[in-house]
């Protein structure tokens, strides 16, 4: 009974993770940034720094593991619409595991690689947020950049590609230029979609826009009153803008309901978001065009965030 | 150290911005330093002028020129031939800054042989000069770093401090004539 015990208490870590006085359940300084797990009810949280307090990257529902709490997760979710069966998908930035698991239960022949640079956020993933990798479900624990080069020479091609390593207090400035983003769409297939969770705040909102004008053209810029996300939706990114066929409304609704009952668990209520998404089809840019494209010469994003 | 700190940029895409790359610049700017200081302390016992000294800033100016056109593909052969991203960077940070630094590490001890005049005052030149030093060193990471990224592209900077440093050889050259003509009438 005690062996068995120990055992348990060796393998599922998060079933016995406790909260203190405080909530905090974990707290690391890493080489990158400061992580604090905490929990409030069943609400079990991941973040990156102490010093904003709305800084949350990743939150689990233990009462209901599946829901996807943020808002923004939901939102990238959407990409599905356009794609519903990619075989293979990468994920740029790992937070708690929430999109690699969601994605990993929705689509269980797909093949989905997560690139994170910092190997106590995947430990501490893998111990309070139950990510698991798998021989579909891999983790790479390098940086974004040098991984896309490499998967380049190693000729891979990607169906979904989801960027979302920069929703922290610090932002990585070689994530977020012109040739950062060429690089990640020559990994796409020809019809793949590329999904970008990033900033709709500060003076960087204008420049990140137009770093993914210049090397996309037209995207979809998909942002909701209730969080300070917005997410950047480009079907068929790899085409040329001019070749790009979007859904029709009728087709997004279809697939809407097809998703819908898969979706469900999750939180996700796919009907409503395929109707935003159809509505961004013909926003106009809300922000300064005029403005520098984030580049590998030109990348002060961290201090353009601050203005 | 401006330049220190835009090789950080400069190696960003292609070996990312972990620890390890900052592990590679600095350890590389530390030793190539430390060969010119012990350089530029040699050349300075063999007739020292304001026209050899000008000679260094000018060589450091041209040796930093190429980095503005051929990084990139020197990072991507670079790339190429390691695959791990520490050595990489730490092969990188070699041939792109290697030379330049070892040039401009031997600016300080130079100067020390051409601004002392006697024994008793060696002290107190070296110490001034480390003063100049540094500070400048500490006044180029912080207008780097806070402004000039904001306000320029890696390349323009770049271009800025082979201006400042071709300027600095110009005027010591200009200066060694002057005084060699005033002596000489």
């Amino acid at each position: 009974m005690r062996l068995y015990l120990l055992a348990m208490l060796l393998c599922c870590p998060m079933a016995f993770a406790a909260p203190d006085n405080t909530g905090v359940l974990h707290e690391e300084r890493s080489l990158y940034t400061r992580i604090l797990v905490h929990q409030h009810n069943d609400l079990r949280c991941l973040k990156f720094t102490l010093i904003r307090s709305d800084s949350n990257q990743s939150c689990l529902d233990l009462a209901q593991p599946k829901r996807l709490v943020f808002t923004y997760a939901k939102m990238t979710l959407t990409a599905l619409l356009f794609n519903p069966t990619p075989e293979r998908i990468l994920i740029v930035g790992l937070g708690g595991g929430t999109l690699p698991m969601a994605l990993g239960e929705l689509l269980p022949n797909a093949i989905i690689d997560t690139v994170e640079i910092d190997p106590a956020v995947i430990r501490v993933a893998t111990e309070y947020f139950g990510y698991q990798t798998n021989s579909q479900n891999r983790i790479f624990t390098e940086d974004a950049r040098v991984f896309g080069k490499r998967a380049r020479i190693r000729g891979e091609q990607y169906d979904l590609i989801i960027l979302d390593a920069f929703n922290g207090d610090y932002i990585p400035e070689h994530l977020m230029t012109v040739e950062f983003l060429s690089e990640m769409r020559a990994l796409l297939t020809r019809q793949g979609t590329l999904v970008a969770n990033t900033f709709s705040s500060s003076n960087l909102y204008h420049h990140e826009s137009n770093s993914y004008r210049e090397v996309f053209g037209k995207f979809l810029n998909y942002r909701r009153r209730d969080t300070g996300n917005r997410v950047i939706l480009i079907p068929q990114a790899q085409l040329p803008e001019a070749q790009r066929t979007l859904p029709t409304k009728r087709q997004l609704t279809t697939q809407a309901a097809a998703l819908q009952g898969p979706l469900q668990p999750y939180d996700v209520a796919i009907d409503k978001l395929a109707r935003e998404v159809f509505a961004t089809y013909n926003a106009k840019p809300d922000w300064n065009l005029r403005k520098k494209p984030l580049s590998d010469q030109y990348s002060p994003a961290n201090l353009l965030r601050s203005r | 150290m401006s330049l220190e700190l835009l090789g950080g940029r400069i190696l960003a895409p292609y070996f990312g911005s972990g620890i390890y790359v900052w592990g590679s610049i600095i350890t590389i700017f530390m030793l190539s330093l430390s060969f010119g200081y012990l350089l530029g302390g040699r050349l300075s016992v063999h007739n020292p002028s304001s026209s050899r000294f000008a000679a260094i800033f000018a060589i450091a100016a041209a040796l930093l020129l190429p980095l503005t056109a051929y990084a990139e593909s020197l990072m991507e052969f670079i790339f190429l031939q390691v695959e791990d991203p520490r050595y990489g960077s730490l092969l990188a940070s070699i041939v792109l800054f290697g030379l330049p630094t070892v040039i401009l590490g031997m600016i300080s001890p130079y100067s020390v042989r051409l601004l002392v005049e006697n024994v008793a005052e060696s002290g107190r030149v070296a110490g001034a000069l480390y003063f100049v030093s540094t500070l400048g060193s500490a006044l180029g990471t912080l207008m780097t770093s806070f402004y000039f990224v904001l306000w320029f592209e890696v390349n323009t900077i770049i271009i800025l401090l082979i201006s400042c440093l071709a300027l600095l050889g110009g005027l010591a050259f200009a200066t060694d004539k002057l005084l060699n003509q005033r002596v000489g009438s």
